[in-house]
């Protein structure tokens, strides 16, 4: 396969691994690992290189829309970042000493994680309860647009908050990936934020946390342009269709495939690391 | 600067800048990326990429001196691994961005949690 054909192919599978992460809000980072290391049998350090760089490229993009709509906190957001910064640089270092079949193990395990933590149903929002008194000092509380008013809340639980989005950027640094679903769940479940807040503000701090290990990733030798290429713009156009098409796309059924397809993915990623195959 | 549950009316301009930066910085790093991918695939469309083994990318490929030489001289490579530079910063330019605004809002205690964040990134950064 030459270098054309192999961009072409791997452009069009990033595409539709951002096209379907968009469309279910799952984000198709964590899907370019496995699909370039199990499919295109590129080394799992490359894969993770271009898995970030393609990540802080749909989540400043994805970013951009929603800051504007009003649903980001973005003093939630920097203030977490301080913790999803230093995991991510500590993540990077751990990747560096990981044997490669040990990632490959953790990674699937994340997978799973992601698989699961999509099937579940989204709970009633929370009641609502008055604010820590860390997250009073800190002015963590904010509003957001709902059924047409804005909508105000407060926020619980910070230290728990900060140390899980201390491990979500360890994730992000260790593996390339958004690890989104970490963030959400620390600031939907552990801070009591509102889910659509949680989920934007997490897109938000995407970029802020992969940029903190691309550094590290890049002096290392892991950004190989010419892989990152196809797998950036694939992912990237991906995603703005699929942001696109959400609002008119039934999205349950989708979004089970998908989540059927990274729990299958994360299998394979873990019997493989188990079996010393990647 | 307020104490209660309202949002600082600076917010939502100040969103409408970090959306608009957020946009620019992907974009013109994505037109970047493309730029040096056609060329790339022009010039050595007929090799045979392998990424099966691990040998990390030449040291012209992973420092700024380096991409940013190769990028002037055109070389394809640099001019992809520089618009992947540019994608980088553009978190990094939110963040940059974020210190001015709370000092402008003389919110100082978010512009030293700006401050530290990026002091962090910058800490990543420095290997370069």
């Amino acid at each position: 396969m030459n270098a054309i054909e192999f961009s072409l192919l791997i452009a069009l599978a990033s595409m539709l691994a951002g096209f379907l992460g968009a469309l279910t809000g799952l984000g198709g980072g964590v899907v370019i690992v496995p699909l370039l290391a199990v499919v295109f049998k590129v080394d799992i350090h490359y894969a993770i290189g271009a898995s970030l760089v393609s990540v802080i490229a749909t989540s400043s993009g994805a970013a951009a829309a929603y800051v504007r709509e009003g649903y980001s906190n973005i003093r939630v957001g920097m203030f977490l970042e301080i913790a999803t910064t230093v995991g991510a640089i500590f993540g990077a270092y751990l990747a560096v000493f990981t044997p490669t079949h040990a990632i490959a193990i953790v990674f699937g395990i994340v997978l799973l994680f992601s698989a699961a933590a999509s099937a579940r149903r989204r709970a009633a929002p929370h009641a609502s309860l008055p604010a820590d008194r860390l997250a009073g000092l800190l002015r963590l509380e904010g509003t957001y647009p709902s059924a047409g008013q804005m909508q105000s809340y407060a926020v619980r639980r910070v230290p728990l908050g900060f140390g899980l989005m201390f491990g979500a950027g360890t994730l992000s640094g260790l593996l390339g990936i958004g690890s989104g679903a970490v963030k959400v769940l620390a600031m939907d479940e552990a801070m009591k934020i509102p889910f659509k807040v949680s989920t934007t503000t997490s897109n938000f701090m995407i970029g802020v946390t992969a940029a903190a290990s691309a550094g590290i990733y890049l002096s290392r030798g892991y950004i190989s342009p010419a892989l990152d290429m196809p797998v950036t713009l694939g992912v990237l156009a991906g995603s703005l269709i699929g942001a696109r098409l959400l609002v008119i796309a039934r999205t349950n059924v989708i979004r089970i495939v998908f989540a059927a397809v990274i729990a299958l993915l994360g299998m394979e990623m873990i019997f493989s690391g188990i079996t010393g195959r990647l | 600067m307020t104490t209660s549950t309202t949002r600082t009316p600076g917010d939502s301009a100040l969103e409408a800048r970090i959306g608009m930066l957020l946009k620019v910085g992907v974009y013109s790093s994505a037109a970047v990326i493309l730029l040096g991918g056609i060329l790339y695939l022009i010039r050595h469309g007929n090799e045979t990429p392998n990424y099966s083994t691990f040998h990390g990318v030449p040291d012209r490929l992973n420092t700024l001196s380096g991409i940013f030489a190769g990028a002037i001289h055109g070389q394809s490579l640099a001019i992809m691994q520089f618009g992947i530079l540019m994608l980088i910063a553009t978190p990094v330019a939110r963040v940059v961005f974020s210190v001015f605004a709370f000092l402008a809002e003389r919110d100082y205690l978010y512009v030293a949690i700006s401050a530290l964040v990026l002091a962090i990134l910058a800490y990543s950064l420095i290997a370069l």
